[in-house]
């Protein structure tokens, strides 16, 4: 039944045939020069694009356990899977696994996207659908910040933070030296961009929503978290989303604040195998960590392609 | 009576209203007072002393005030940092945003121009692949094209040397010494060969955003345009500059204004690639800045350098924002 329902267009030669003339006359037909040339020339792009990726992904199957790759092939004679085993064994010299760089990570971009995003939401709220004293200063104080880079204030960052110590038993805690303290940074670098962003979605939903709440005897709360909240959805989760990115590869300030190896995490373990520092870690392990760290946030990035583009307005741009 | 307590109660109500708003902004408020805007005002005193790592101890003493003297040492390198010299790396600095971000836009267009032809084959794929450095967190970007650019094992000298060997090119030839070589390749030109790694990789990972927004703007662009100017009998290139691009400028100016700001502080790239080396060449504000707290442990100075920072951005934005806004309005 359904088939024949597809194949409908065909059996009606008299009906499809006018159609085909009009649409033909409205587009261009490519000619096969023209094709060929773009085809080549995307091509090409696609190469220089996927090059780099393409590299570290055959350099992370690499077994043999020479220190440097000598020549560019794209599967390696015996390939296997070492590489990954030995990165997650321990990476670096820091006597440190790779799922315990994996969970600072997380923890840290977890904890930090999500709280800047619940934090953020409320504040956002306020200023969306308020008129109040102060607000017009708050926004312009919240909007400066967003400018400017977090590595400005590392300085007075570092020196207050390294000013919370104390002692439980023998137990001495620096807050500057915990990633409790590099977590307090980062959710401070990221409530701008929430309550920016967070802010210009509630603007686009219409107020008549919770007038009609309020009218039915909703309570400010009620609206907020019954009407508010779920609408917003499609926009919390993008938020946090790209703060968890920036997150799980923050590097500046867990790179200038941690020393403990315990504490590391995944940014501060790859670039310590590379280059500079790279002196005795084989290329596929750093191929194999790049891969382990970029994998994650890539596959997640490209499902929710769509609605970040969409939930983000940079200066009112939608792609 | 009933009059009375409706509205006592409806004034009540309106103050919980205005206490709930103060409520709802607190949270944050509190964060940023404690972790961006007190530090800040911490700077600006800092920057004022000579803070250094004998000041970092819990009881340590306070440090000396030294006025304005960091924020004359930081212009004439008073603090003896081999290389260091502030103009050159703000002039860089500007140089290094503005020579990117020319490329990102003009390629970001034609590769989106080039992928709206209509009868093209294959546009999804392209779509997929063209995507990838958008998705690819810069930290791995930057840590690959580091090793990349590794002048005895990196992909681009291995692959200019077996295309060099079919033309029968002495494979040292394409030793080049991307990261490290102090010697600007263009004689006369004071570029080192690191900055022109760093515009590789990039371009690399900057256009692909302008072609999304390009290509956003260009579907929204009516067909009757280009048929009308067809029979008008404008060539394809006429085509190009009298409609695309002006129909393409409210979306790609502010995309413009955001890639600048995103390329004059991308710190990621140029601290994994070239670490702002060889000799300081590559450095911008916020890697020196980085560098000032890590390397050099010049507290004082480094609170200086990070107001400098500061106010250039503002003023940088600023004029972002005077650019965008005043197109903004462009009625198509």
């Amino acid at each position: 039944m359904s088939s024949s329902n597809v194949l409908g267009g065909v059996s009606a030669p008299t009906d499809g045939a006018p159609k085909y003339v009009e649409t033909k006359a409205v587009t261009k037909k490519l000619g096969w020069g023209k094709q060929l040339v773009l085809q080549l020339l995307l091509a090409f792009i696609a190469f220089t694009v996927l090059f780099p990726l393409l590299w570290v992904f055959s350099m992370s199957l690499d077994p043999r356990n020479i220190s440097r790759p000598t020549t560019l092939n794209l599967i390696p004679p015996g390939a296997s899977l070492q590489a990954y085993l030995d990165v997650m064994k321990q990476p670096t010299s820091n006597p440190v696994s790779l799922p315990i760089l994996a969970l600072n990570s997380f923890l840290l971009a977890a904890s930090t996207s999500i709280g800047s995003v619940i934090i953020g939401v409320f504040a956002a709220y306020a200023f969306s659908r308020f008129k109040f004293t102060g607000r017009q200063v708050l926004m312009v104080g919240i909007i400066t910040v967003l400018m400017l880079p977090q590595i400005a204030s590392l300085a007075p960052l570092f020196v207050l933070l390294n000013k919370v110590q104390f002692a439980i038993g023998d137990v001495n805690f620096n807050l500057r030296n915990s990633l409790i303290g590099v977590g307090l940074a980062m959710i401070s670098g990221l409530l701008p961009f929430a309550i920016w962003n967070l802010k210009g979605y509630l603007d686009t939903i219409p107020k008549e929503l919770e007038e009609a709440a309020l009218i039915d005897g909703a309570s400010f709360n009620q609206t907020f978290f019954r009407i508010i909240l779920p609408l917003a959805t499609p926009a919390l989760a993008v938020t946090a989303f790209l703060g968890f990115l920036s997150g799980w590869t923050e590097f500046a300030l867990s790179w200038q604040f941690l020393t403990n190896p315990e504490n590391f995490t995944l940014s501060m373990a790859l670039w310590g195998m590379t280059g500079q520092f790279s002196d005795n870690t084989p290329w596929s392990k750093f191929s194999a960590m790049a891969i382990l760290v970029a994998l994650p946030v890539t596959v997640v990035y490209l499902a929710l392609q769509k609605y970040i583009v969409s939930g983000l307005a940079i200066g009112g741009v939608k792609g | 009576m009933t009059a009375t307590t409706q509205s006592s109660s409806r004034t009540k109500s309106r103050l919980m209203r205005s206490v709930t708003i103060y409520l709802y902004i607190l949270p944050a408020l509190i964060i940023m007072a404690i972790m961006t805007y007190w530090p800040m005002l911490f700077n600006l005193w800092m920057s004022m002393t000579d803070y250094g790592i004998k000041n970092l101890r819990f009881d340590a003493p306070l440090p000396n005030w030294v006025d304005i003297q960091n924020y004359i040492g930081i212009l004439i390198n008073e603090f003896g940092i081999p290389n260091f010299d502030f103009a050159r790396v703000l002039f860089f600095n500007l140089f290094w945003t503005f020579s990117n971000v020319i490329f990102h836009v003009t390629i970001g267009i034609l590769i989106a121009v080039a992928l709206n032809v209509e009868g093209l084959w294959f546009k999804g794929i392209y779509r997929a692949i063209y995507v990838l450095p958008i998705v690819i967190p810069t930290l791995v970007v930057g840590t690959v094209w580091r090793n990349i650019f590794d002048a005895d094992y990196g992909a681009i000298n291995q692959a200019l040397m077996a295309a060099g060997s079919l033309f029968g090119i002495n494979p040292q030839t394409f030793h080049i010494r991307w990261i490290d070589q102090v010697d600007p390749p263009i004689p006369g030109i004071p570029l080192t060969l690191s900055y022109f790694a760093l515009l590789i990789a990039n371009i690399w990972l900057g256009w692909p955003f302008m072609t999304i927004v390009a290509t956003g703007a260009l579907q929204s662009i009516s067909k009757e345009f280009y048929e009308a100017a067809s029979i008008d009998g404008a060539s394809g290139v006429q085509q190009f500059f009298r409609i695309t691009l002006p129909l393409l400028r409210p979306a790609m100016v502010p995309a413009t204004m955001y890639g600048i700001i995103v390329t004059f502080n991308l710190f990621n790239l140029i601290y994994f690639i070239t670490g702002g080396g060889p000799l300081r060449q590559t450095e911008i504000l916020v890697t020196t800045a980085f560098r000032l707290v890590n390397e050099q442990r010049l507290y004082g100075p480094a609170a200086a350098f990070g107001v400098y920072t500061m106010i250039i951005l503002i003023i940088l934005t600023m004029l972002t924002n005077r650019v965008s806004r005043a197109t903004e309005s462009y009625d198509v």
